[in-house]
């Protein structure tokens, strides 16, 4: 092969003297600092660069940027591979590593190519008429097989190693589009002293412009641009959407041109920019024209061929026919000749040229067929020819190369994606932004503006001309959607799979339409053109979510104690945004056995708990006690300082949001814990009722659930252990009775004491700054607490009929819960109306019992559904289900709580807990939630 | 989205935590049935101007009231849930 | 109509494909119908289907504003599962899901109905108790549900990150092996080519502008081809309900809200199941294509502007790199935004309204699509008898007021937050 034969000039984009080697399949090449991966290869000689994704037809290149539907191919590094990379927009470094897809066993022989062979039987949508017999489950092979033969790259199955990153930035005015129209508009707004960001996908500012023969202009516009200390320039940065708010997102491909990735620089960035204003200057997209092969390697759009040309040096052949509808492409034919290369004919649709396409003509020397149209590309092994009609003549044009242009389109992408029709220019062939939003303006190409009219030809392409390269979607597939009554563009669009693809239509959506449009007889502004959305091109999931990936997407939140259970055996377990302790695992133990272990201790000693994670809430204000009894459903008003009771808390709709403590500190002063999981929630209930339903109420609330660290103690043993910290006096039961709150100093540190019980023993809960919460938790296992963990504290709450998350599961009501007459007082609360509807008070709903296997030994668990029935095949009607359950130390036997149709009126009954997931069913008996201490004692022992 | 708070200033809507329509009235306790119902479970949903409560969460933790256009997502006023005025 | 084979493929190939015929007549609106539909999406035009086929209506009219199809029956993740807690909700579920196993034989179009299995996964002890009950009560009403543990779900989807450093490690998951996936345009041209096959009048663009009102019923529709009358009205037109509800006045337990939903660009076979994400709401599947489509959380704010913004696709990005951290290469193809009617207890409304003759089938929240079979069955029976089925019967809109909610989240009357 010859070494770069194909590289003719020397490019403005490319440096000569510093040659690069990159890998196209294994091969080495060689290619040119500032190449893409695309012009390389085509410095290179090489046409074939990818298949296509229905027919595996050989595909090479088509376009110049984003827009190419047909060079994809992988980019591999160590440990990393990005499928579907367009080579047009892949930067070429030293030792670039690409490998072709779509294909097997290679790029020239692919066996998928018998597709291709095969197309007459496999129209558009052919697969909605058959694959459907001869069972109903003969899909799944059918799938199975079309899976393997669909899909473009292969996604790597090892995690992504490369960084991500995010950033805000904030801007008079944001720029989209580094071309003229877009550096003017930054000028401009830099020169009235705003802020300006200018946003381009390409390495360099200068768009369309730094792919002419000249580019002084564009430079000099840039060396203005860059004169300004208020500009931010952001190359190769994609604004790939525009959100509400004036915000541009867009991603910075910041390392991907680098032969090897700098771990401190992210491989892509986010950008979200808001603007004051926004210009949008994202300039115009040339369209192909369609003939019969007009897929062919070779044939290209001729905007591309002359950057490929004026940026690279690189040709895209030795002999063009160019065909075109419009002036642009005789620029091709002059920047073609100036470069030595041979131009066979321009074929121009329109019947009388245009005086600038005429001149051209004359100044290019090159022969024009008016009123003419390429009808065949002929291509055998290679591009040989173009056939051309004109006047019914039919002759063959010798050439390697097709350049060709079926006029341009804004890429109007950006401007639609908050809403608004595009709106069709008659008169130059194109659609327009529709009309701009508040801080939104279109330059260039989007206004319009210097754009050549193109003539969209009346005449159907051939059947075999195709108009969406990468799906393959044919004239003949527009000609079936039509028939078969697929005529609106979204239709066309779902039933062909045009536009679709990885390119997402920008060389095929207005071809498409064109041809519906012509077949339905109607304009093109009646038939519509299909919604664009973002992302403009497809951006990494990486770049969108990696900087808050793993163990950034919910940060774990820890307590004050968090390292001393992580030193000290506690298998933690994930609980919300929490790890809690499960239970401290000491040597030779199991989770199971030390949770028992924790449990008895507490029930014949003192133990403690980390119940830091709790919502707690400080209220304050003249109207707080009135407040707080409208907010929950227990009494408030009657509580007196210094004392504590359970709180419930009802939604307006009457079923249980929340339950906790609620203890009085001072007349104006109350202090609210909630539990782990709606701390939250609890929260913004009642500021909403505060701010919103009771506005006048002066009330103020605040959250110290971060502030403080919570332990509770308990047994029978805890106000011993207390008592040799902080003194007796503090606890003597007299002064400080069950239900009540205490400020007592520990060492020097004030803790709120809670004399509360969740285990039923006596208990206290410390709520303790949370700068002083580890210390204090030492110092009482130092006195001989022993630490448990959240299974003991499940195990002793579930003896004593006490709820939690699995019993409140939002569907519950007071009464469901037995807790009916906490719901009852006189005055109004939340939810105190609605939770009277009959379908909330009826008898058969579920409520709170307890459960004992009937064997006395059986296991029951969680989530096993209750019935009347032994048989799992034919239980009955579903009854209720198990909520908690555990092995219960106290009761040497395995209990359970359950939601149960009827309640209490089944107690003794013997039913069937079934657990068909497990095959497991056990009978088991009705009896009362509170297994354990019914009458209470142990609070006070 | 940006959302004006009139305490905080001009925010992305990602610091508050949306709370549903703000043109509810909580009935009187002895209200008819029809009214709580309305109150709990029925809304007007329109497709143009709504006006709505979002809670400033990653702020001042106060509701917000803002008329936005549900069709456009465009802003049209902002002030305190609870009070009348416009207080920014 | 032509019926479609391979066989007839093959006879087209050698007839240039000139002997295929419009799928579904494009009718003009006549003067009146039994039973007019509202609504030109799956859930209209199965009912369409289904009042012809099972009730022999069939002087019946769908309309549609657009094209048929372009509302979330074109907007979707294409999930289908009936892996649902409550009985209600199940049993309904359960009937779609069996309608789906037969449809495209039913309809002689492929749907491409997938039973590649939906598989949630658990992130912790509370949430595979939380399985462990839905997945019984399934399986003891008779649907298939299986509780797989952490190497179980390994072995299905082994490029989960299983790494010691993953934030929600997986502890085990529920899995649905009937679930799946469908192609779901295939869906709305399928139920309106067996449809217009039986004589329904399938009128695009038209949008209904008016419900004409009698004394106690309902006349006919207003729309912008002229006024049609109509024995019976039948709403579907999730998105808009309460909208065209207003129409006769009436005012709906429904906030119409924006779901973003994703495609990545087409991928060789990496994902064989749909699988959801426990610590957060994020699902994803892979299309036969090769994208993956996978999508999230609602906005959570009232919208009818179909599209979406940046904070709830940086958090399905994050979520779907974190549950596969090797996606983080594979790019993003397109988003769109669906409107859902959210309702006050997550759960759809199906059935009579105050007014006579009008009948509404709404209220689909996230689960629209996976409902389109027997939403369009039970709706049916619905218009065609006045009287609920016994499986819409529990999904009236009285249950409000009665507190018969169906709540399968329990998250209350916070429509957002199901």
């Amino acid at each position: 092969m010859n070494k770069q034969g194909w590289r003719v000039g020397a490019g403005h984009a490319v440096d000569e003297a510093r040659p690069v080697r990159f890998t196209f399949d294994g091969v080495a090449y060689s290619g040119l600092a500032g190449d893409t991966l695309a012009s390389a290869l085509m410095a290179n000689g090489v046409r074939l660069m990818g298949r296509s994704f229905k027919y595996h037809r050989p595909r090479g290149l088509v376009g110049i940027g984003a827009e190419e539907p047909n060079a994809l191919v992988a980019v591999r590094r160590p440990g990393f591979c990005e499928p579907n990379t367009r080579a047009t927009m892949a930067e070429l470094y030293d030792d670039l590593d690409a490998i072709s897809q779509n294909r097997w066993p290679s790029l020239r022989f692919d066996m998928g190519a018998v597709n291709d062979a095969l197309a007459p039987f496999i129209p558009a949508g052919f697969y909605y008429k058959t694959f459907m017999g001869p069972t109903r489950k003969a899909w799944m092979a059918y799938e199975w097989m079309i899976r393997r033969a669909a899909g473009l790259g292969a996604a790597s199955r090892e995690p992504d190693p490369s960084r991500y990153e995010k950033m805000h930035a904030h801007a008079d005015c944001v720029v989209v589009g580094g071309g003229e129209a877009g550096l003017s508009a930054a000028i401009e707004a830099a020169t009235a002293g705003e802020r300006v960001i200018i946003i381009d996908e390409a390495p360099a500012l200068g768009g369309w412009r730094l792919r002419e023969r000249e580019v002084n202009g564009a430079q000099a516009l840039v060396a203005t641009l860059r004169g300004f200390d208020s500009v931010t320039v952001l190359t190769r940065t994609t604004a790939f959407g525009l959100y509400d708010g004036l915000q541009i997102a867009a991603v910075e491909r910041a390392q991907d041109h680098l032969p090897a990735f700098d771990a401190h620089t992210p491989r892509q960035r986010l950008w979200l920019i808001r603007g004051k204003r926004i210009v949008l200057a994202c300039g115009a997209q040339e369209q192909p024209t369609q003939f019969k092969d007009n897929d062919r390697p070779g044939v290209m759009l001729a905007g591309a061929v002359r950057g490929y040309l004026n940026q690279y040096g690189v040709a895209a052949g030795r002999r063009a026919v160019i065909v075109t509808n419009n002036d642009s492409a005789y620029q091709t034919a002059l920047d073609l000749r100036a470069a030595g290369l041979d131009v066979a004919a321009v074929v121009d649709a329109r019947e009388t040229l245009s005086e600038g396409a005429a001149k051209m003509a004359r100044d290019a020397d090159v022969e024009v067929f008016a009123g003419a149209h390429v009808t065949r590309a002929i291509y055998k092994g290679g591009l040989r020819a173009a056939e051309i009609e004109q006047a019914g003549r039919i002759r063959s044009l010798p050439c390697d190369l097709i350049a060709m242009s079926g006029g341009w389109t804004p890429a109007i992408h950006l401007s639609t994606h908050l809403g608004g029709k595009p709106v069709y220019d008659e008169a130059g062939g194109f659609f327009l932004p529709p009309k701009p939003r508040p801080g939104i303006e279109y330059r260039g190409a989007m206004a319009g503006e210097g754009l050549d009219r193109a003539e969209r030809p009346l005449r159907l392409a051939h059947d075999r001309a195709f108009v969406d390269f990468q799906g393959d979607v044919t004239v003949k597939d527009v000609k079936l959607a039509h028939r078969e009554g697929y005529r609106s563009v979204e239709h066309l669009k779902r039933y062909t799979t045009l536009g679709m693809g990885t390119d997402q239509g920008k060389t095929s959506n207005l071809a498409g339409l064109t041809i519906m449009a012509g077949l339905t007889g109607k304009s093109v502004a009646e038939t519509g053109v299909t919604t664009f959305r973002a992302p403009y091109t497809p951006v990494s999931i990486g770049a969108l979510g990696g900087m808050d990936a793993g163990e950034r997407l919910r940060p774990v939140r820890r307590t004050p104690m968090q390292d001393w259970h992580e030193m000290n055996g506690g298998a933690m377990g994930e609980s919300g945004l929490w790890r809690r302790p499960k239970a401290y695992v000491r040597d030779g133990e199991t989770v199971l056995s030390a949770q028992i272990r924790e449990a008895r201790a507490v029930r014949g000693g003192v133990g403690c708990v980390d119940v830091s994670t709790l919502g707690k809430i400080e209220a304050q204000g003249p109207d707080a006690a009135e407040f707080l009894d409208r907010i929950y459903a227990s009494p408030v008003k009657t509580l007196k300082v210094g004392r504590a009771r359970y709180g419930l808390m009802l939604r307006e709709d009457g079923v249980v949001l929340d339950d906790g403590t609620l203890a009085r500190l001072g007349p104006n002063h109350y202090y609210l814990t909630t539990t782990t999981a709606q701390a939250a929630n609890v929260l913004a209930h009642m500021e909403y009722h505060a701010q919103v339903t009771w506005p006048e109420m002066r009330v103020s609330l605040v959250s110290v659930s971060d502030q403080y660290g919570a332990i509770a103690v308990a047994g029978p043993q805890s106000k011993a252990l207390l008592s040799r910290l902080a003194g007796e006096e503090a606890f003597d039961d007299a002064a400080f009775p069950y239900a009540s709150i205490k400020i007592i100093p520990f060492g020097g540190v004030s803790v709120r004491v809670l004399r509360m019980s969740y285990s039923g023993e006596r208990a206290y809960e410390l709520h303790v700054p949370a700068d002083a919460a580890l210390s204090l938790w030492e110092a009482l296992i130092d006195a001989g607490a022993t630490p448990y963990g959240t299974e003991a504290m499940a195990i002793l709450r579930i003896e004593k009929g006490h709820v939690a998350g699995a019993e409140l599961d939002g569907r519950t009501t007071a009464a469901d819960l037995g807790l009916a007459k906490l719901a009852s007082k006189p005055t109004d609360f939340i939810g105190k109306r609605m939770q009277a509807r009959p379908g909330l008070v009826d008898a058969a709903r579920p409520s709170l019992v307890g459960l004992m296997p009937a064997d006395g030994a059986s296991r029951i668990r969680s989530g096993a559904q209750i019935t009347a029935g032994q048989d799992a095949r034919n239980p009955g009607p579903m009854l209720g289900h198990v909520t908690s359950a555990c092995f219960s130390p106290a009761m040497e036997r395995p209990i359970a709580l359950a939601l149960l149709s009827g309640g209490l009126q089944r107690q003794g009954e013997m039913l069937f807990a079934h657990y068909p997931l497990r095959d497991e069913t056990v009978a088991v008996t009705v009896v009362s939630p509170v297994f354990y201490d019914a009458e209470g004692a142990r609070l006070h022992a | 989205m940006l959302i004006h708070c009139p305490f905080c200033g001009a925010r992305d809507h990602a610091e508050f935590s949306y709370a549903g329509d703000a043109r509810l009235k909580r009935p009187a306790p002895d209200a008819p049935e029809a009214e709580w119902l309305d109150y709990a479970y029925q809304r007007d949903n329109p497709s143009g101007p709504h006006e709505e409560l979002w809670h400033h969460v990653y702020g001042c933790r106060r509701h917000v009231a803002v008329t936005r256009h549900m069709s456009t997502h465009e802003i049209l006023a902002a002030r305190f849930a609870g009070t009348s005025g416009v207080e920014s | 109509m032509p019926r479609y084979s391979a066989l007839r493929l093959i006879r087209e190939a050698f007839n240039r494909q000139s002997g295929w015929t419009p799928a579904w007549r494009d009718a003009e609106p006549k003067a009146g119908y039994d039973v007019v539909i509202v609504g030109g999406g799956g859930h209209g035009l199965s009912t369409a289907y289904y009042l012809a086929k099972l009730h022999g209506v069939r002087n019946v009219a769908v309309i549609e504003k657009g094209w048929i199809g372009g509302g979330n029956t074109g907007r979707n993740t294409t999930i289908i599962r009936s892996n649902y807690l409550l009985p209600e909700n199940a049993l309904f579920y359960e009937h779609c899901l069996k309608l789906w196993e037969t449809l495209s034989l039913d309809l002689n179009f492929n749907v491409m109905f997938s039973s590649r299995g939906v598989l949630n996964l658990a992130n912790s002890d509370a949430q595979m108790d939380a399985y462990a009950r839905r997945g019984n009560a399934m399986r003891l009403s008779g649907i298939d549900s299986e509780l797989l543990d952490r190497d179980q779900v390994r072995r299905m989807v082994p490029h989960l990150d299983f790494s010691p450093s993953a934030r929600f490690p997986i502890y085990g998951g529920l899995l649905q092996p009937r679930g799946g996936t469908a192609r779901h345009d295939a869906v709305a041209w399928g139920y309106a080519r067996g449809a217009s096959d039986l004589g329904v009048d399938i009128i695009q663009n038209c949008e209904v502008v008016g419900l004409r009102m009698g004394s106690a019923h309902i006349e006919g529709v207003e729309t912008t081809r002229g006024f049609i009358a109509a024995d019976r009205v039948g709403l579907a037109v999730a998105g808009r309900t309460s909208q065209v509800a207003a129409m006769a006045g009436l005012k709906l337990p429904i906030e119409s809200h924006v779901l973003q939903a994703f495609v990545s660009e087409a991928l060789k076979p990496f994902l064989d199941t749909v699988v959801t994400f426990g610590a957060g709401h994020f699902y994803i599947s892979q299309s036969d294509k090769g994208g993956m489509v996978f999508g999230g959380d609602l906005d959570f704010y009232n919208s009818y502007a179909s599209r979406g913004n940046m904070p709830m696709v940086e958090d399905v990005a994050s979520a779907g790199m974190s549950l596969f951290p090797s996606l983080g290469p594979v790019r993003l193809l397109r988003s769109w935004g669906g409107i859902m009617d959210m309702t006050m207890d997550g759960s759809p409304i199906i059935g009579r309204t105050p007014i006579e003759n009008l009948y509404i089938n709404g209220g689909w929240c996230y689960g629209g699509f996976k409902a389109t079979t027997g939403s369009g069955w039970v709706f049916a029976h619905t218009l065609a008898t006045g009287e609920p089925h016994p499986l819409n019967a529990p999904f009236s809109l009285d249950r409000f007021a009665t507190g018969r909610l169906i709540d399968d989240k329990g998250s209350g009357p916070y429509p957002w937050r199901h």
